[in-house]
């Protein structure tokens, strides 16, 4: 057997019972952090709870040499996702290549950023368009898309959830602060006005936390707060609905303008 | 005033007249003559005493070329000729001629704008001489001609009247045909060698004299006299009748074009901005008060003023003292003097002006082929300075003792630095440095040097740089992401001939094609319309052609997956050598919809994963580089020295007899040339003359491949065999 599990967003806590139970079980344990990483818990407060060692695999790990499959050809195996594992990630890869070699499967779902950004920002969940990443730029690499998804969201007054990029390896994680500067830089490249200083755009950080920082404001007056530390997302909501409006104005600190547009 | 401060003070005036310069290099095949040309022509203009010329090698400065006879560096001198009513201000840049050392030829040949091509008439063209002539029309650079040792024609070959015309005609059509093919469209006619308006020259630069029609017709010297003056061993009298400095520098004047006429036509092609802003309208009319624009053509040390940079001043006026911008490297300096060369020696002359070759103290930092501008104002740089040949021989080198080894680090940049042909691996990991040239001897004037700059080296045996291709075709290949989600489909196949020609011969130029206009290159060179549209980069002589259309987000990763390619044929997957003469087809593309699913540590694996089993699938081969080797020797050795060639494994290309010299054209892999020079020296008593020419890549016969292929795997720590296909693609 296979286990997909998810860890949730934030600490050891985030774990579903039935994710415990399982991980109890198994005769190994996997877990990958590339893709995100919780920061209010350790490996081995985790490793605590279910009395059983967890091996942490990189990328190339999990990608190439397929650790986790290969091993679950003959024991029960558990793999340890941040969030909710078959969101947000490329891992429905190895959901194919476990029905290719016969592994029986199970996922064990927990909390996603895909859903608790849109909640903590009081944004309808029926409003939101295609997600998208903000990637640290690299020499040859400054994509556009993250700002031509908002621009399409827009064009459907829907609202846009905006990762922001992780490399957990060099321990680098874009801050709220870094993803707006990436979108006001690819507006100075297009020119299409879709994300300027005076946009309204959402702060979500350290989702699923006791105290999460969510605040709504424009660029300009959100491009330098400090929302401390990882991870942060952000939202860049469409046309608002009249409960939403309030809900930026009064639980998320945006100006009072918006309430009355 | 003494003699020489008053050429100063002429030099100094002549420089802002520009109708006034004539920029020039002496170029030709090894031995030749043009060092002794280049002596010839100080004596005549009063810089070292006229008994001495042809003995002194003036301008071969360096220890290492007096003691091996040729010219390593190319060596520049400004002097002051009259001409007619006129007094003119030459500057002259002497060239190497060994094929080792062809860089130097190529980075004079964007300092100046006529050339001297020096022939040998018992020679003849010889392949050295085509490669120079060819370097200096690729730069719109205008060859004269000078036939050298025509007494020899006489007195040892004994030619008669009608043989030696044959042999000038032959000569001069051979030259003109590379001329016809290679000059800029506009003067393909114009720049052809005519014997009858003088921009050809006969004489003997070792004995003093040479000739061309109008002088002839000035003196009334005629063949049949200079048949007579060599047959009576009288050249003395005809070097006071028509001095070769006279002959030759009013030819240089009277054919060879002035900066301010040739920077009309060069401009346009060694700069690529806009012509009609105030630098390029101030380069185009050499004018002193532009924008400053310098290209710096060469980088040397000097153990008392640190590094000089030579260069060719296009526009405005370079100072002494001033704060001056370099383009390329982004990085501020002050100059300290600027000034003109005399050989060994340099003239301060506290302005070098539009038109002129400088030589700059203070430009820190500078290398060779580097724009300088004001600080203030960022000019579009000058293009590149491209070498028609490559590296072919690698030497490892160590310090002989630790200390040294922070030393010998800043001393290999520095080497670098003074001569962009070589290039440096700093592997500070094993302290294992690599040292790439492009022969033997060059590596040996290396390693000469860096000894000289004070660290003590050891040198590993001398090692041959390969290069991978593929001999079939192979595709669809499927190259995958790491996450799987990101998919391209290539196929391979070997570049078209003509194509490859067209790259070798610096046709068409390497790089990320950026407008439409290269597809008709493309097409004119063979490649197919729909190709020729859709090509993406030109990379190591291969191709990437983008054959999909429409697909979402492929704009953004095109960048990624042409780094992937380019990295990909840097190294190779049969032994992590340089891929040559590719093309690959990306026929489609499946991209995952996130910025960061197809970000670089997704799409560079997938991209080189896919090039790499392609290769591996289109049965791959290892080329190995080939020498051109020309003997001229006496029959009686021709057996000992042709033997010599085939236990080489070389290939006789071509005999010919003379008297009884013969000359063996052969071809021979570089693997097998090193120490061929004591070989050939014994098997011969000493009695031949011999040269090589870089001949490009061949393909390394079948029963060798698998054993060198080893011993480069061995000898970088790789696996034994290289991967198959699967490895790659699976």
């Amino acid at each position: 057997m296979f286990y997909f599990i998810g860890m949730g967003l934030y600490d050891e806590k985030d774990i579903s019972l039935k994710g415990i139970e399982a991980l109890k079980n198994v005769d190994h344990v996997y877990a990958e952090f590339y893709t995100a990483k919780l920061f209010g818990t350790t490996l081995s407060a985790i490793e605590y709870i279910i009395s059983k060692e967890i091996r942490v695999l990189t990328r190339e790990e999990v990608e190439e040499f397929n650790i986790p499959l290969n091993a679950a050809m003959e024991k029960d195996v558990a793999f340890l996702v941040a969030g909710d594992p078959l969101i947000a990630t490329t891992h429905t890869d190895m959901m194919i290549e476990a029905k290719k070699l016969n592994i029986q499967t199970t996922v064990i779902h927990s909390s996603s950023i895909i859903s608790a950004a849109p909640g903590l920002s009081g944004l309808q969940a029926y409003k939101f368009g295609k997600v998208t990443t903000v990637p640290f730029p690299d020499e040859n690499y400054f994509p556009h898309s993250p700002y031509l998804t908002i621009k399409a969201n827009k064009e459907l007054n829907a609202h846009t959830l905006v990762l922001l990029d992780i490399r957990a390896d060099e321990n680098k994680f874009m801050t709220a602060n870094e993803g707006l500067e990436y979108l006001l830089k690819v507006e100075i490249e297009r020119k299409e006005n879709i994300v300027t200083e005076d946009s309204l755009a959402v702060v979500v950080a350290r989702a699923g936390s006791d105290r999460p920082v969510v605040r709504a404001d424009k660029i300009k007056s959100l491009i330098s707060e400090d929302f401390g530390g990882p991870l942060h997302s952000l939202v860049i909501p469409g046309n608002l609905h009249f409960m939403e409006a309030e809900y930026l104005v009064r639980v998320c600190g945006a100006p009072h303008e918006f309430m009355e547009e | 005033m003494s003699r020489r401060d008053k050429m100063i003070s002429k030099i100094k005036e002549l420089m802002y007249q520009p109708e006034n310069i004539r920029n020039i290099g002496i170029v030709a095949h090894i031995d030749h003559g043009k060092t002794t040309l280049s002596d010839n022509l100080l004596a005549g203009a009063g810089m070292i005493s006229a008994e001495l010329a042809g003995d002194q090698r003036f301008l071969d400065f360096d220890e290492q070329e007096q003691a091996r006879g040729i010219t390593i560096d190319a060596a520049n001198v400004s002097m002051v000729h009259k001409y007619k009513e006129g007094e003119y201000l030459i500057n002259l840049i002497d060239t190497p001629g060994h094929v080792d050392f062809g860089g130097d030829v190529t980075r004079a040949m964007r300092a100046v704008d006529g050339a001297v091509v020096v022939i040998c008439a018992v020679e003849g063209i010889m392949p050295q001489t085509e490669t120079v002539l060819r370097q200096a029309l690729i730069e719109n650079v205008k060859p004269v001609l000078f036939i050298n040792k025509v007494d020899r024609l006489i007195n040892e070959l004994k030619l008669d009247g009608d043989e030696l015309q044959q042999r000038f005609i032959k000569i001069i059509a051979s030259a003109n045909k590379i001329i016809k093919s290679m000059a800029p469209k506009e003067f393909k006619e114009e720049w052809l060698a005519r014997v009858e308006d003088g921009s050809v020259a006969f004489g003997s630069a070792y004995h003093n004299w040479a000739i061309n029609v109008p002088i002839m017709q000035k003196t009334g010297i005629t063949f049949k006299d200079i048949y007579q003056y060599c047959k009576n061993e009288n050249q003395k009298e005809l070097a006071q009748k028509a001095p070769i400095t006279e002959v030759l520098l009013d030819m240089v004047i009277e054919h060879l074009p002035s900066p301010d006429i040739s920077q009309r036509y060069r401009v346009p092609s060694i700069w690529t901005g806009d012509i009609e802003s105030e630098e390029g309208q101030g380069m185009i009319n050499t004018s002193p008060d532009s924008p400053l624009a310098v290209m710096v053509t060469n980088i040397s040390i000097d153990k008392h003023a640190g590094e000089i940079a030579t260069g060719r001043v296009y526009g405005g006026t370079i100072e002494k003292g001033t704060e001056i911008y370099m383009v390329g490297s982004m990085g501020k300096a002050r100059t300290q003097q600027v000034g003109v060369y005399m050989g060994p020696e340099r003239i301060n002359t506290d302005r070098v002006p539009a038109g002129n070759i400088v030589a700059i103290t203070g430009a820190r930092n500078a290398v060779a082929g580097e724009t300088i501008s004001e600080p203030g104002r960022k000019i579009h740089a000058f293009e590149g300075l491209e070498h028609i040949s490559e590296p072919v021989v690698t030497v490892a080198v160590e310090a002989k003792n630790t200390k040294d080894l922070p030393k010998l680090i800043e001393v290999l940049r520095q080497v670098g630095k003074e001569d962009p042909t070589v290039r440096i691996e700093i592997n500070e990991e094993t302290g294992e440095h690599l040292i790439a040239g492009m022969g033997e001897l060059h590596l040996e004037i290396i390693t000469y040097r860096i000894n000289e700059k004070g660290v003590e080296i050891e040198t590993s045996p001398p090692i041959v740089v390969y290069r991978e291709t593929i001999t079939s075709q192979a595709g669809p290949v499927e190259g995958k992401s790491p996450n799987k989600h990101n998919r391209f489909y290539i196929e391979i196949e070997p570049l078209e001939e003509s194509m490859f020609k067209a790259l070798q011969d610096k046709k068409i130029k390497e790089g990320r094609v950026k407008g439409k206009e290269e597809a008709a290159k493309f097409m004119e060179y063979g490649l197919e319309k729909e190709e020729a549209r859709r090509v993406w980069d030109v990379h190591e002589r291969s191709l990437f052609i983008n054959m999909t259309r429409g697909i979402q987000h492929l704009d953004e990763i095109k960048e990624l997956l042409l780094e992937g390619f380019e990295s990909a044929l840097d190294d190779g997957p049969i032994a992590r050598e340089k891929v040559m003469g590719i093309k690959i087809k990306l026929m489609d593309a499946k991209i995952h919809e996130d910025a960061v699913h197809r970000g670089p540590a997704q799409v560079l694996p997938a991209i080189r994963k896919a090039v790499y089993g392609s290769i591996m699938m289109a049965q791959p081969t290892l080329l190995e580089p080939i020498q051109k080797v020309f003997i001229n020797t006496p029959q009686d050795y021709m057996g000992s020295a042709t033997r010599e060639v085939q236990n080489r494994r070389g290939q006789i290309v071509d005999m010919e007899q003379e008297g009884d010299m013969a000359t063996v054209e052969s071809k021979v892999p570089v693997a097998e040339m090193f120490g061929f020079a004591g070989d050939i020296r014994s098997a011969t008593e000493g009695r031949c003359l011999w040269s090589t020419e870089n001949a490009g890549f061949e393909r390394l016969p079948g029963e060798l491949q698998k054993q060198i292929v080893r011993q480069i795997r061995d000898r970088k720590g790789l696996s034994p065999e290289p991967y198959g296909p699967d490895h790659y693609l699976g």
